[in-house]
Parts: C-alpha cells; structure tokens; sequence
C-alpha cells in the first residue's frame, strides 16, 4: 500500500485518539480558582480585552486569578482564539465571564486544540518520514506509536498546548536534523518563546550548534555563528516588541515567568526532592536561598551529557541529549509540575533506534495517575496506555531487540567488568515484565482501593516513587548509552 | 516488518477494540435507553410480563432470545449500578451506566471477531507470497472489524448490530466451508435475535434446498430430482424448529403468541423513516413532491387539492402522496418479493455454489432495501458486510463495493448530527474510504481499474454533498425555512448510488457464468 495512504490512515486515527479523549467532560474545577481549563479562557478574556502592556500587569488585570505566566507567544495565541467573541461575546467579558461554562464553550475550546494538528502532528511525520532508518513500514510503524504517545493526548487534553511547543521544538530538531541551522534555531526560539519549559531543552541545542561550529573550519565557523545568534536574538526582540519601549515592563514579564517565589515543590511530583521529602523533610530544610544549590546540582546532572555533545555534535549524540537534559532537569530543578516530565517526550525520537527502552520510560512518563484521575481520565489512561504498549511492543518488535549490541550497552561492560557475564537480554525483559506489572497493579490500586486514613497520601506517593525511580535509571542508562559507541551503520535484518 | 504472519488479526482486533473505548463518552442515542428499559424489563419482571410491559415507549420488539439475552446482560449490570435496573428509571444514565453498556458491546463484539477471523479464511488467496498488506484476507479483515457502519452505529450510536453480524457472518463462512447444517442453525438462532434477517431468509430457503437437498445435478447443472435427500430435509426442518421452539415455546405455552408477533411487527409506521433510507420510495417522494409543484405552477393542480401533511415534516406517520398513487405496505411487500424473485429463481435454476448463494443474499438484503415498508438507513450494512467478503475476490465486485459503501456510509451521517461529534464521524469516514480505495485497488491492480470515470464524478460529487450539507447549509439563511433540506439531498442522492449498486449486483449475478471454486 502505498505510504501516504498509510500515514494518512495513522494521523486520522491520532486525531480520533485526541478527540475521543477531549469528548470526557472537563472537570470544571470549584470556584473561586476553577481549573486550567478556566486559565485558558481567562487569558483569552484579557488578552481580547486589554492592551498588551496590561497583559502581564496589574492595573485592570488581577494576577492573583491565573494571571499570565506564559512568555508572550502564549498570550498571543491566546488573543487570536479569543476571536470566540465573534461567536459569543459572553465568553470573554472582562470580569464578568469568570467561571463561565457551556457545551458549546467546550467545544470551542476542544476546537482551538487544532493548534496542536497543525503544528506538532506534521512535525511527527516529517520527522518520521525523513529522518529515521527503514522500510517504509517500519518508519509508518514509528510514527503511529509516536503520534499515540498517551502523555501528550492525556496532558494536553486538561492542560492545553503543550502540543504547540513541543511541535515547535520538535520542528527545531527536524531542521537541525536535515542540517537547517537557522530555520532550526528560529523554531526553536519561538518554541521558548510559548513556553518556558523549552528551556529543559536549550542546553542540547546550544551545545550541539555551538560543537558544529567548533568542528567547521574559521571562516565557516563565524559565519555560522554570526548567523544562529542574529536569527535567535531577532525572533526574540519579535516576540518581546511590545514589552521593550519600557525596561520594568520585561522585568515584570519575566517575573511572572519565573516565579521564584513559589516553594521547592507542589503536589506530589517524581521528581528526587520530593522524592527524598518522604525520608527526610527536605523542604522545610532548604530555604529560598537554596536555589543557587538547586541550579548547581541540576547543571552537574546535564553536564556530562552536554559536554559529550560539544565534543561529538552528531544527531544521535543531539537525541540522546535531548533525553538526558529534559530528565536532568525534571529529576533536579525547581518547582517542577508533574506534567513537566512530557519534555521528555523526545525519548519518542528514540522509538526506532532503541524501541524498547524508549517505550518503556515512556510508559513510566504516563503513570501520572493521580493527575489523571483528578481531571477525571481514568478510562482513556487505561486505553491509551494500553494501545500504546500494545502497538510499540508489536509493531517494532521491541522486545525482540534486548541483546547486549542492540541496547548499545557496551560500555556496561567496561564498567561492571568485575561482573560474571549474563544474559542481557533475559534480564532486561523481566525488569521490563516486573516494571510494567508494577505500574498496573499500582494504577488499579489507586482507582479501587480507598488510602487508609492515617496515610492520605499513601497512593500518590507511592505512583511518584515509582516514577521517580524509573526515570532515575532511564536517566542513568541513556547517560550510560551516550558515552557508549555510536550505532554501526551496518543494516538492521530486515524481518518481513 | 517483524510482525508475522498469523499475528495480524489480534492485533487488528485489539486495535478496533481500544478504539471503540474512545466513543464511551460521546453521543449516545435513544437506542441507550430502549436498551437499558429491556434491560430493566428482564431483570426485574416476570417472562409472563415481558411482552405486555409498556411504560416506557420503548417496548421490548425484538425476538424472545434477544430478550433472553439482555436477561443474561442484566445479570452483570448488577454489579457496575443496579439502579438500571428498575424499569421506573426512565432515561437513568449514570456513568456506571454508560460503561457498562457501552463495554457490553465492545465485549458482545467477540462473536463478530470470530466470524471475520472465519471469513478471512475462506477466502481464495492468489498464488504467490505477498506483502501482509496486500493479502485479501487482510485486507477483508480490515473491512470487516473496521467497518465504519458498524462503529458509527454499534459504538456512538448505540446498538448491538456486531453481535447480530456475528451470527450472520458465520453462518455465511459455515456455508462457504460447505457445513450447511451449522449456517443453518446459525441462522435460525440470529431469526430468533433479530426478526429482520427475515428479509435474506428466501436465500437461505432456496439456497438449501436447491444445493442441499438435492445431493448431485446433473451434467448440465439442472436439477436431478431423484437425488433429493428427504433426510438432510428433515434434519434442516428439525434445527429449524427446535430453534424456534426454544425461542418462542415459552410464550406459545402462556398463550402469548399474538401479542407476541403484534409487538414484533408493528405496521402503523410511516413509509419512510423520519430520516429517509436511501431506497426507491426517497425517490419516489421526491418525484411526488416535484410534480405536484410543477403542477401548481403549471396550473394543472389546485393547490387546495393537495393533503396537506408533508412529507418533509419528518414525523413517522402516514401519509398520502399528492400526485402519484398512495403506497401501502401491501404493495412494497409485493415489490419486495418481485425484486428479489429473479435472484432466487436463478440460483435455483443454475446454482453456482456458496458464492452464489452469496450473491443472492446480498440482493436479497438490498431488495429489501430497496423496496420495503419503513426501511431505516442502517439496513444497509446488511448488504456491505458480506459484500466485503466477494470484493477481496473479485474486481467486478470490488467496484460495486465501493460505491455502495461508500454510499451507505455517507446516508449514515445524519444519525449523528451533534457537532461535536462532527470531527469523529469525517475522520472516521475518511480513514474507511482510503483504506478501502487503496487496498482494494492494490488486491487488484493487474485487472485494471475498478471504477469507470462516471463513477468517479458521482463519488467526488458526494463530497460537495457532504461539504454543503455538513458545513455550508447550516450557516446559510436556508436553515430556517427548510430545515430538513440536508437530509432530503442526502438520501436522494445516495439512493441514486444505491440504486446503481443493487442493478449492477444484479446484472453480475444473472450474466455470470459459472464460478468455479478454486481449491484452498
């Protein structure tokens, strides 16, 4: 069959998954603060009605309810979606339209959602098309399970327009990929520039253009880097525009952006602090100062793996990257929300070159089901994680590729040489098997079974910890993988 | 790929699977809540009482053995809320509900899984190792679990039809392997669950008689009269009635049977659905409705002459037609039967094996459709499904098979008619009909194409069809006045198509010659 038919088969089923998954009911959150969902109307509310030196302000504009704390893109966007008025002026009256709910409201708000078709679903299948080894099935493979990644359909359905950036980011690792630098590094500021969390991400592109810059010759060398700052420091003064006349205005925007205020850590995230809060009570230990601390450990954690870029800006050592920054920082930053671990999400880049343990922290990134049983999603978790597994495990044979030469564990060997030799692949699969039924018997748990009450938090606690500790060694072995030999570019057995 | 090859059908039975799982929440019709009353209706009343309880509208009009089998049903339902349970709740929908019926027919599916699984092995495979995506057991695989009728209607819409298609199939895939005593039993139980199937009943009748009953033709494939076989008759006779018996016993014991059958057959509906089935009398009301405004414009009508109630009013009742005479249920059944005559009396008088009998009912099923008394648009899926089975075969057959699936999809769209159920339905559609132009034309590519260009035009004019209807209509000053435009132009439209598919059907049955079955 021929592959645009396959692929346009796999989108259309990706949008199915979407929408089937935005048809549940918003769970609308209780006065006075309602939900996201109320978050994003507001910000159209107030980015239609006032001016855009009043976005980030306070005179007309309350910050304490969901004031803005998006860089500018993300206020621009939503200005443009506030065009609802043409429909319904009720839906964004400045302070008259707070709590506001419909079904036609929801509608339109599941309808806006098609930002995330139009700029993250195409990025996915150039992506695919273009920049992954094999058959043309085995590319459509990847991009099926890619596109079905349940973190982002079930994230993005309550939390809005993670696709956007992530879409944009990956647009920016699809142009440095085909070796577009400038078109890359525009992408990629203006993935910054929609949400701040990219910036999990800055690090990987910074030290991959500026090792490619170092490897070309001087001339190259200069024009190329002359070239990615203008066009990087251009896209930014773009978006910043209105907020430059005045230099307290981006002060105070970058305030809102990166509220230092806030405390170590929120509800129960897997990340290693609040990880480590349930044996000794590290937040009321570390004070606000800390922070410094805090940035120290988590740029000792991305060193080594940024520096292995520097030395060999190759797009594999760039993926790898990716990976290991996003996890460093989620494992070890500041104020990290759960859902911030969907930076991860370029571990998909992974799914063709190491099915098995991409699929497998991708999964672990799902098991966010607290979160999800709160925004009311327990049977599109079931059935999305389901699908997923199912289809990564039988479309890219994941579970076939575990030998030691696959998993490019070979400097394993030259570390744990003391080590009696065993069966790689055996062992991998079981922690696989283990892991996964892990997950599950914890995930039923926690939709079945009431917490005992001197334990109120048992659940969540135990699903973070969990977490934690699978993105832990996944943060580990993809280190491990980096420092190991690149893949030979021998052809893989092609098994039709 | 590394998949192998004997384990693409789970895959593509879990697929669909999950992939029902997605509509739990989305529109559900009445059809819910008419299956929830006999739910309630099972469970908590008395056999004696099934058939006369009317508090609800929804009274139960299926065969006993479906009741029987909501019964069963019913025994699960106490446990996800037990509230459904009781027949006062009218329109009682709580999610325990919702989830509960909806994974009932995700579960109830197993049996259509089963029958696809033995109709892809009934198919002639060619010579030669193929991709798995041009195999044209995969491929019927996909049009049978991915059949976008039956997500449409079982799924969003709410009703068992895969169960039902289940037994159909299967029934179909026991003949095609020649063990004509299990279709037969089949298709006595699927009678006795849905009473509808009485429409592709003369097939089966004439079918087993003929090539049955009759255990050797002679030379030139007339009948040989002294080969009749009075056991294999009796044997049929028997499952027949042993079938019934168990269905209907009970009911016969407590002097039931009239009110029985007046629940099953109730004549007092309108000619048309309030949603006009794509078949001849959409047609017809159309032509009626021309000429009578041709007539007054052209002064040969009064307008005061003509009966006042519209057609277009949409209300299931009946009603007269102004200018061409008035039709009755006598006269479609009678339709009806000379439609379908010809196909019977050609398998019986030149029998052309299971896939003959196929054919005939596929015609069977679309005569009906055709021509019957307050046919709803889902009755086309009767005609799709098995349809599906000769197009992996045959190139003819593929290209009937495309319009008239195509066709019958699209007249399935005004069922779901919430917006935000839009986007599903278009997706949907559009991943049905690539997959099924491209596969099919793929399996038979070395024979040329499979559609004439004319066809072509009228399926691209469906898409204008649909963009007007979908998105331009209800944005236009027009929605007001004649609200029920959409739906006129829709099963015009696609009667035409379907009108085309059942002649060319025909033709492909009375001018074929022998088919000859290929060894597997």
């Amino acid at each position: 069959m021929q592959t645009w038919s396959l692929v346009s088969i796999c989108v259309l089923l990706a949008i199915i998954a979407r929408w089937g998954v935005s048809l549940n009911s918003y769970s609308a959150g209780k006065p006075p603060m309602f939900g996201d969902y109320e978050a994003q109307r507001h910000w159209q509310e107030v980015t239609y009605n006032l001016p855009i030196q009043e976005y980030f302000n306070t005179t007309n504009n309350d910050l304490n309810y969901w004031g803005l704390d998006y860089p500018p893109l993300t206020a621009y966007h939503s200005w443009i979606c506030a065009y609802a008025k043409t429909i319904n002026p009720e839906w964004v009256e400045l302070h008259k339209s707070r709590g506001y709910e419909s079904t036609q409201h929801k509608l339109f708000m599941r309808t806006t959602l098609v930002a995330d078709l139009l700029i993250y679903i195409p990025a996915v299948v150039l992506y695919c098309l273009y920049l992954t080894d094999g058959s043309s099935k085995k590319k459509v493979s990847v991009m099926f399970c890619f596109l079905l990644y349940p973190g982002l359909i079930l994230i993005d359905y309550g939390h809005f327009y993670n696709g956007v950036s992530l879409g944009l980011a990956l647009w920016g690792i699809l142009a440095l990929g085909l070796g577009w630098d400038v078109l890359g590094s525009m992408a990629f500021s203006l993935a910054l520039n929609y949400k701040q969390m990219e910036l999990y991400h800055a690090l990987p592109f910074f030290c991959y253009l500026l090792g490619k810059c170092i490897k070309t010759g001087l001339m190259g060398r200069l024009f190329l880097l002359v070239r990615v700052g203008v066009t990087v420091l251009a896209t930014f003064a773009l978006c910043w525009l209105p907020f430059l006349a005045e230099p307290s205005q981006a002060m105070q925007v970058v305030r809102r952006i990166f509220p230092v205020a806030r405390g170590l850590f929120e509800d129960k995230v897997a990340n290693t602090w609040c990880s480590l809060n349930t044996l000794i009570k590290i937040r009321s230990i570390l004070s606000g100062d800390s922070q410094l601390y805090l940035l120290a450990c988590t740029l000792l954690a991305v060193l080594p793996s940024c520096i292995r870029l520097l030395t060999k800006p190759t797009f594999w050592h760039f993926k790898l990257a990716l990976v290991n920054s996003s996890l460093a920082f989620f494992l070890f930053s500041f104020q990290v929300h759960e859902k911030s671990i969907l930076l991860a999400a370029p571990a998909c880049l992974l799914l063709n070159d190491l099915p098995l343990m991409a699929l497998w922290f991708l999964q672990a990134s799902t098991f966010m089901l607290p979160l999800f049983l709160k925004d009311g999603l327990l049977v599109p978790y079931i059935v999305t994680s389901l699908g997923f597994l199912f289809f990564s495990i039988y479309l890219l044979s994941a579970l076939d590729h575990c030998s030691e030469d696959k998993l490019r564990l070979g400097a394993y060997n030259k570390l744990f040489y003391w080590v009696p030799k065993m069966d790689l692949a055996f062992i991998v699969r079981w922690k696989f098997y283990i892991s996964i039924a892990a997950m599950v018997g914890l995930s039923i748990a926690a939709a079945v079974l009431v917490a005992p009450p001197h334990l109120p938090d048992l659940f969540p606690v135990l699903v973070s910890t969990t977490a934690f500790l699978h993105f832990l060694g996944t943060f580990i072995h993809f280190n491990v993988v980096q420092f190991s030999e690149p893949p030979s570019r021998k052809s893989q057995k092609k098994s039709n | 790929m590394a998949a192998d090859s004997c384990s693409w059908f789970p895959a593509l039975a879990v697929g669909v699977s999950l992939l029902k799982c997605f509509f739990i929440s989305a529109y559900r019709s009445t059809d819910f809540e008419v299956h929830r009353n006999w739910l309630a209706i099972t469970h908590s009343l008395p056999v004696s009482r099934w058939y006369y309880e009317n508090a609800s509208e929804w009274t139960l009009d299926y065969p006993p053995l479906f009741a029987w089998f909501e019964f069963g049903l019913s025994q699960v339902a106490r446990r996800f809320d037990a509230n459904m349970l009781q027949v006062e709740k009218l329109n009682y929908a709580s999610p325990a509900t919702v989830l509960f019926q909806r994974l009932s027919v995700i579960v109830t599916d197993v049996v259509f899984i089963y029958a696809a699984r033995e109709c892809c092995r009934c198919v002639r495979e060619p010579k030669g190792s193929r991709d798995i995506l041009s195999q044209p057991s995969f491929v019927l695989a996909v049009l049978l679990l991915w059949n976008f009728g039956l997500l449409l209607v079982d799924h969003i819409h709410f009703q068992y039809n895969g169960f039902l298609f289940g037994f159909l199939l299967l029934s179909v895939a026991k003949h095609l392997q020649s063990q004509h005593l299990q279709g037969a039993l089949l298709f006595a139980l699927l009678l006795n669950l849905k009473h509808i199937y009485l429409y592709v009943a003369p097939a089966y009748g004439v079918y087993l008689l003929r090539s049955y009953c009759f255990t050797q033709d002679n030379k030139d494939g007339s009948i040989r009269w002294s080969s009749f076989s009075l056991l294999r008759l009796l044997a049929l006779g028997a499952i027949v009635t042993s079938v019934c018996a168990l269905s209907f016993g009970p009911f016969i014991a407590m002097g039931q049977l009239p009110q029985v059958l007046s629940r099953l057959f109730p004549f007092k509906r309108g000619l048309c659905h309030a949603y006009w089935a794509p078949n001849i009398w959409a047609l017809y009301n159309v032509l009626d409705k021309t000429l009578a405004v041709l007539g007054v414009r052209l002064k040969l009508l009064e307008e005061a002459e003509l009966p006042l109630a519209s057609m277009t009013g949409g209300l299931v009742q009946e009603f007269e037609h102004s200018v061409l005479p008035s039709v009755t249920p006598a006269v479609t059944l009678v339709c009806t039967l000379l439609s379908i005559l010809p196909a019977a009396a050609s398998i019986w008088l030149r029998p052309r094996g299971a896939r003959g009998f196929l054919r005939c009912l596929l015609l069977c099923a679309l005569g009906s459709f055709m021509f019957g008394w307050h046919v709803h648009e889902k009755a086309i899926l009767i005609a799709i499904l098995p349809l599906s089975i000769l197009a992996v075969e045959s190139r003819e057959d593929a290209g009937i098979f495309l319009i008239l699936t195509t066709t019958g999809h699209y007249s399935l769209f005004p069922l779901l008619f919430t917006p935000a159920e839009l986007p599903m339905k278009v997706a949907l559609m559009l991943m049905f009909s690539i997959f099924s132009f491209t596969a099919l034309r793929k399996l038979h590519s070395a024979q040329g194409f499979l559609l004439h260009p004319l066809e072509v035009i009228y399926l691209l004019g469906l898409v204008a069809v649909a963009i007007a209807c979908e998105v331009v209509f209800p944005l236009s000053p027009w929605q007001q006045r004649l609200p029920f435009l959409p739906l006129l132009v829709t099963s015009v439209y696609c009667a035409v198509g379907v009108c085309y598919a059942f002649l060319r059907l025909y033709a492909s049955l009375l001018l074929r010659r022998e088919d000859k079955p290929k060894l597997l």
